[in-house]
């Protein structure tokens, strides 16, 4: 764990995502503080570029982006909650639960992983949403989350079955430990680093995924996120009318996060791989100076050397 | 095994001359960096065997690298020379050579053979394209068939069948592996085989054998060896010379059966009792207490007083330096006298 | 991360020692992957089709109903012919047959490629439409996948062969940032910029008004208004396959096999590739299934940017319209597409992996 602070990349990402999640608890008091309403329409400002009354401008119905941009940020990030919070529950119980029952369970769980891993799944959440009609951001994200699990539990399927191997285990399994405890008390703690990688992914997953949906128009009407935003900019055509402060902010703020998260699992990744963390650059500008240095002495460096 | 052909290698040439050689693993910006090995400095004889000996983080993994320039990542040589001696050639410093020009020496001068032949045998590549790739490297003209002929001949002498040269390396057993790996490594007739603990990863049957079959082909094609592993007694089976490491220095070198017979240093002593011999009556094992050092941490005067029985007074603060002692050489408070300790390091160390 | 393929055993031992039997028993067993995998993608595409059949009729409502009403409305008033009732009813579920019963009519349509008639466009057959926008589609998202691909494993090579030296410091955080943008917004993005702006591309479309399809001057028009959307999702997709790959290079050439071809002498073009890049590139087609479905999703969404008349758009446009039957086969030809994408990739990872082609 003290590594874990140790990493610029954790820090920094882990320092983003905290910024993101007061911004969903806090964006609509925040709005309020600024006297600002993403529904409340300025007739004297339609479509203009950012100024001193609007930070952000206004789109061409005459609402505050920024304000849309904080009020969106909870509509975007609750949508990544439920959908990461259901997809985790899923994979967990289909990776590590499905190993540990073993036989035709593991056989079934395993096919179904794969299963749904080669299926496209952007398209099947297009087309469930399209038969259900819209529906709520609940309905989105549990959409979402359920068809979001199966890479996250082929990655602890494996480690599960690695771990289901390990002398602990084994020397539990053989003093009779019922399988609920080796489940919860000796192996899941042991995958609480995969798990909460694999969680941030997919909240991050469903944030572009509603942002996608949201896009085509598969949304509640009443719901704001940043992919609400740029689909309605899309079809107000601000794009060529030149409005760029109405879609480049909510993307912006998508791509963000998605930046935090990369920057948290990859450095995860240097801690969890000495072999990565020796190709930091500090430490390679370090090595290539000593290196030098001893070529550099005075003997011939380039020595002929015959066939 | 048991006729020794220790004395059929010519014996008077030197083959490498390491000096003050020096290994860091560079840490980043503020800490300073771990040195794995400090001031080497041997000889090496053509045809001869050099065992060194050590536990497990004492340098002797650092060594391998640095003499055969395959350093990973932090690991840099900070100081010191090895002058490789070729036929007909002035000697280089393999330390400052370039790459370029150290990519010929590779292989037909220079060869490895590494701890776990799994791990070091290509996965994806057949056996016998492992060999071509090298024997066409080195030379120039050789054809593709001539060269799988070639391979076949080297794993013939090492008891594998040809045929298996169209297996890939997970088809073959793991002695099998170890056994090709050494073929692989007198492919290009090397003066120097760099063996990494090759017989730690097959079983005490296997690992006689393959000794054995070091020591055959040694006879045959007069390589010298440089042999590193933890296990001293199996040093003492197979080695003309053994060096022994503690933190990153050798604390004692001199010829292996003085070595065994009279060790001098008290932790040679302690290498010694705590292995049984592979070919001698059973007799009780004594194990040393305490635990290898910290290399980021070392103590203080010579590193291995806090785990000697027979430290005494200028051993906590004074670094004991390698001095001639009887045929070798030893790095002992116990053995030097008074001054000796300031002296400067001598050049010269071959027997 | 360590990910062990789909469909291949764990961890194949070393085979016992040489022997007549033994040998015969593994060239009967190369088969065996093979065969165990094609099962496994007739499986996946059972349960594809099925799903198909499933979805609709598990939904609250009765899309059947739905789409008869909708026919109403887009054919202002005309009477279908009975036929056509039937075909809507066998496709999306009808309440007075037995389910089993409509499943063996569905698969007996499918079987002869009838999806039925477009409600949007009736009354054009959905096979019609799908045939116009399918090679758009295929050529749209294969091309992309294709480049990102090849670029983002050539480029994270060259980045994980010499870590932490200026071309990693530069294009790991670059393929950071890019992986983690909506395709949809990159897409918009570039529209406004090089379409809008400069000028440089079309804003929109597959091909030029102007010129009579399959004339010379059509094929360029298809190149200049394919460049966008193409460069679009290679921009988005690649620095995944770059991060994967830079990643595992960075793990392998510090494999021992590696130092040995290098302590071997063999030049850096050779270790770089034979031993380091060809094992390093084995685990990308493992997690090929994970990216392909990325580029799918970005791919839709990037053809609905550029009003491209592929498949997506049209699925889009389906949705929107609420034209079931179109929706439905657009969908299963996407996700038979996938599987058949995934099943060459698997062929190929076993192809370039000799550890798994003999499963003991």
């Amino acid at each position: 764990m003290k590594n874990f602070a140790h990493s610029w990349k954790v820090r920094v990402g882990l320092g983003l995502l905290a910024v993101y999640g007061l911004l969903a608890l806090f964006g609509p008091a925040l709005n309020s503080l600024l006297g600002l309403d993403p529904r409340a329409i300025d007739y004297g400002a339609t479509g203009q570029p950012p100024s001193a009354a609007h930070w952000l401008g206004t789109t061409t119905g005459g609402e505050d982006v920024l304000a849309q941009v904080l009020a969106g940020t909870r509509g975007s990030v609750v949508v990544g909650l439920i959908a990461g919070i259901l997809s985790t529950a899923i994979a967990v119980l289909v990776g590590v639960i499905g190993t540990f029952a073993g036989g035709k369970a593991d056989a079934c769980t395993t096919f179904l992983t794969n299963l749904f891993l080669v299926l496209p799944v952007f398209p099947l959440i297009l087309v469930v949403a399209g038969y259900l009609q819209g529906g709520g951001v609940l309905m989105i994200g549990l959409l979402i989350g359920f068809f979001g699990w199966p890479g996250g539990a082929r990655t602890l399927r494996a480690q599960t079955l690695s771990l289901r191997n390990r002398d602990f285990i084994v020397a539990m399994r053989m003093l009779g430990e019922r399988r609920w405890r080796l489940v919860f008390v000796e192996t899941m703690p042991h995958l609480a680093g995969w798990t909460s990688a694999m969680f941030l992914h997919a909240v991050v997953g469903a944030v572009l995924a509603e942002a996608g949906l949201a896009f085509l128009g598969i949304t509640s009407p009443d719901a704001v996120s940043w992919g609400t935003m740029i689909q309605q900019a899309n079809q107000q055509s601000a794009l060529l009318r030149g409005l760029w402060w109405w879609f480049v902010p909510p993307g912006a703020c998508i791509a963000l996060l998605g930046l935090a998260a990369g920057l948290v699992n990859f450095g995860i990744d240097e801690i969890a791989n000495p072999r990565l963390k020796a190709a930091r650059r500090s430490l390679v500008k370090q090595v290539d100076k000593r290196a030098r240095t001893i070529a550099a002495r005075p003997e011939p460096v380039e020595q002929e050397i015959p066939r | 095994m048991n006729d020794s052909p220790r004395n059929d290698a010519p014996r008077d040439e030197v083959l490498l001359e390491v000096r003050n050689l020096t290994v860091e693993y560079v840490q980043p910006a503020p800490e300073p960096g771990v040195v794995a090995c400090r001031d080497l400095t041997f000889d090496l004889h053509r045809g001869e065997i050099l065992g060194v000996a050590g536990e497990s983080g004492c340098g002797k993994s650092s060594l391998i690298t640095a003499l055969t320039r395959l350093q990973r990542m932090p690991a840099v040589t900070t100081d010191g020379e090895i002058w490789l001696h070729r036929d007909g050639g002035p000697p280089v410093d393999l330390v400052r050579l370039s790459e370029r020009a150290l990519r010929r020496l590779r292989w037909s001068e220079i060869a490895i053979v590494m701890q776990s032949a799994m791990d070091a045998l290509n996965p994806v590549m057949r056996l016998g394209a492992q060999f071509a790739d090298a024997l066409r490297e080195h030379h120039r003209g050789m054809n593709k068939k001539a060269a799988w002929a070639r391979a076949a001949e080297l794993v013939a002498m090492v008891g594998i069948s040809p045929d298996r040269l169209r297996a890939y390396p997970h088809e073959l057993s793991g002695g099998m592996r170890q056994r090709a790996s050494i073929a692989l490594a007198l492919a290009c007739e090397p003066a120097l085989v760099v063996m990494d603990e090759p017989t730690t990863a097959v079983d005490v049957v296997m690992q006689r054998q393959i000794l054995s079959q070091v020591l055959h082909m040694r006879a045959r094609l007069g390589f010298a060896v440089v042999f590193v592993t933890h296990d001293l007694s199996l040093l003492l089976e197979l080695a003309d010379r053994i060096a022994i490491m503690y933190a990153g220095r050798v604390v004692e070198m001199g010829a292996a059966r003085d070595l065994y017979s009279d060790p001098q240093h008290p932790y040679t002593r302690g290498l010694r009792d705590s292995f049984p011999p592979l070919f001698a009556p059973r007799q009780e094992l004594h194990g040393i207490p305490g635990s290898p050092p910290s290399l980021t941490n070392p103590p203080p005067g010579c590193a291995f007083h806090p785990r000697c029985a027979r430290r005494f007074e200028p051993c906590d603060d004074r670094t004991p330096l390698l001095m001639p002692r009887g045929g070798g050489h030893v790095a002992c408070h116990l053995h030097s006298t008074a001054g000796n300790d300031a002296g400067p390091v001598p050049k010269e160390m071959s027997l | 991360m360590t990910e062990s393929s789909l469909l291949i055993a764990d961890e194949p031992g070393a085979l016992p020692a040489p022997g007549s039997a033994a040998r015969r028993g593994r060239r009967a067993s190369r088969w065996l992957p093979l065969l165990r995998r094609t099962g496994f993608y007739l499986a996946a595409a059972w349960a594809a089709i099925t799903a198909n059949f499933l979805i609709p009729r598990l939904m609250p409502g009765d899309p059947a109903e739905a789409i008869l009403r909708q026919f109403q409305k887009t054919s202002g008033g005309e009477q279908l012919p009975p036929g056509a009732i039937d075909n809507i009813r066998a496709l999306f579920g009808d309440p007075k047959t037995n389910l089993f019963q409509q499943y063996l009519d569905y698969l007996g349509n499918l079987a002869h490629l009838d999806f039925g008639v477009s409600v949007s466009r009736f009354p054009v057959p959905v096979s019609d439409l799908i045939a116009t926008g399918l090679p758009w589609t295929l050529m749209l998202a294969g091309v992309a996948t294709l480049l990102a691909f090849v670029i983002g494993v050539v480029l994270g090579i060259v980045t994980g062969w010499r870590p932490g030296r200026l071309t990693d410091s530069v294009l790991t955080p670059l393929a950071m940032f890019t992986t983690s943008v909506p395709y949809f917004w990159v897409a918009l993005l570039a529209v406004w910029v090089l379409a809008f702006h400069l000028h440089w591309f079309p804003l929109s479309g597959g091909y030029s008004p102007d010129e009579a399809p399959g004339s010379f001057g059509y094929l360029l028009s298809v190149l200049h208004y394919g460049i966008l959307p193409v460069a679009t999702i290679v921009f988005a997709s690649a620095g995944s396959w770059l991060m994967g790959m830079r990643n595992m290079t960075v793990t392998t050439i510090s494999e021992d096999y590696v130092q040995l071809g290098r302590a071997k002498g063999l030049s850096t073009w050779r270790v770089m590739t034979r031993y380091g890049a060809r094992n390093a590139i084995l685990p990308s087609f493992t997690s090929f299934a994970l990216a392909l479905g990325h580029v799918v999703g970005g791919s839709l969404l990037t053809e609905m940017v550029f009003s491209y008349p592929g498949i997506g758009f049209l699925l889009f446009d389906a949705i929107d319209k609420r034209d079931y039957p179109l929706m439905q086969a657009v969908f299963l030809l996407i996700t038979l597409a996938t599987l058949f994408a995934n099943f060459v990739a698997d062929s190929v990872y076993s192809l370039l992996d000799p550890r798994t082609r003999e499963v003991s």
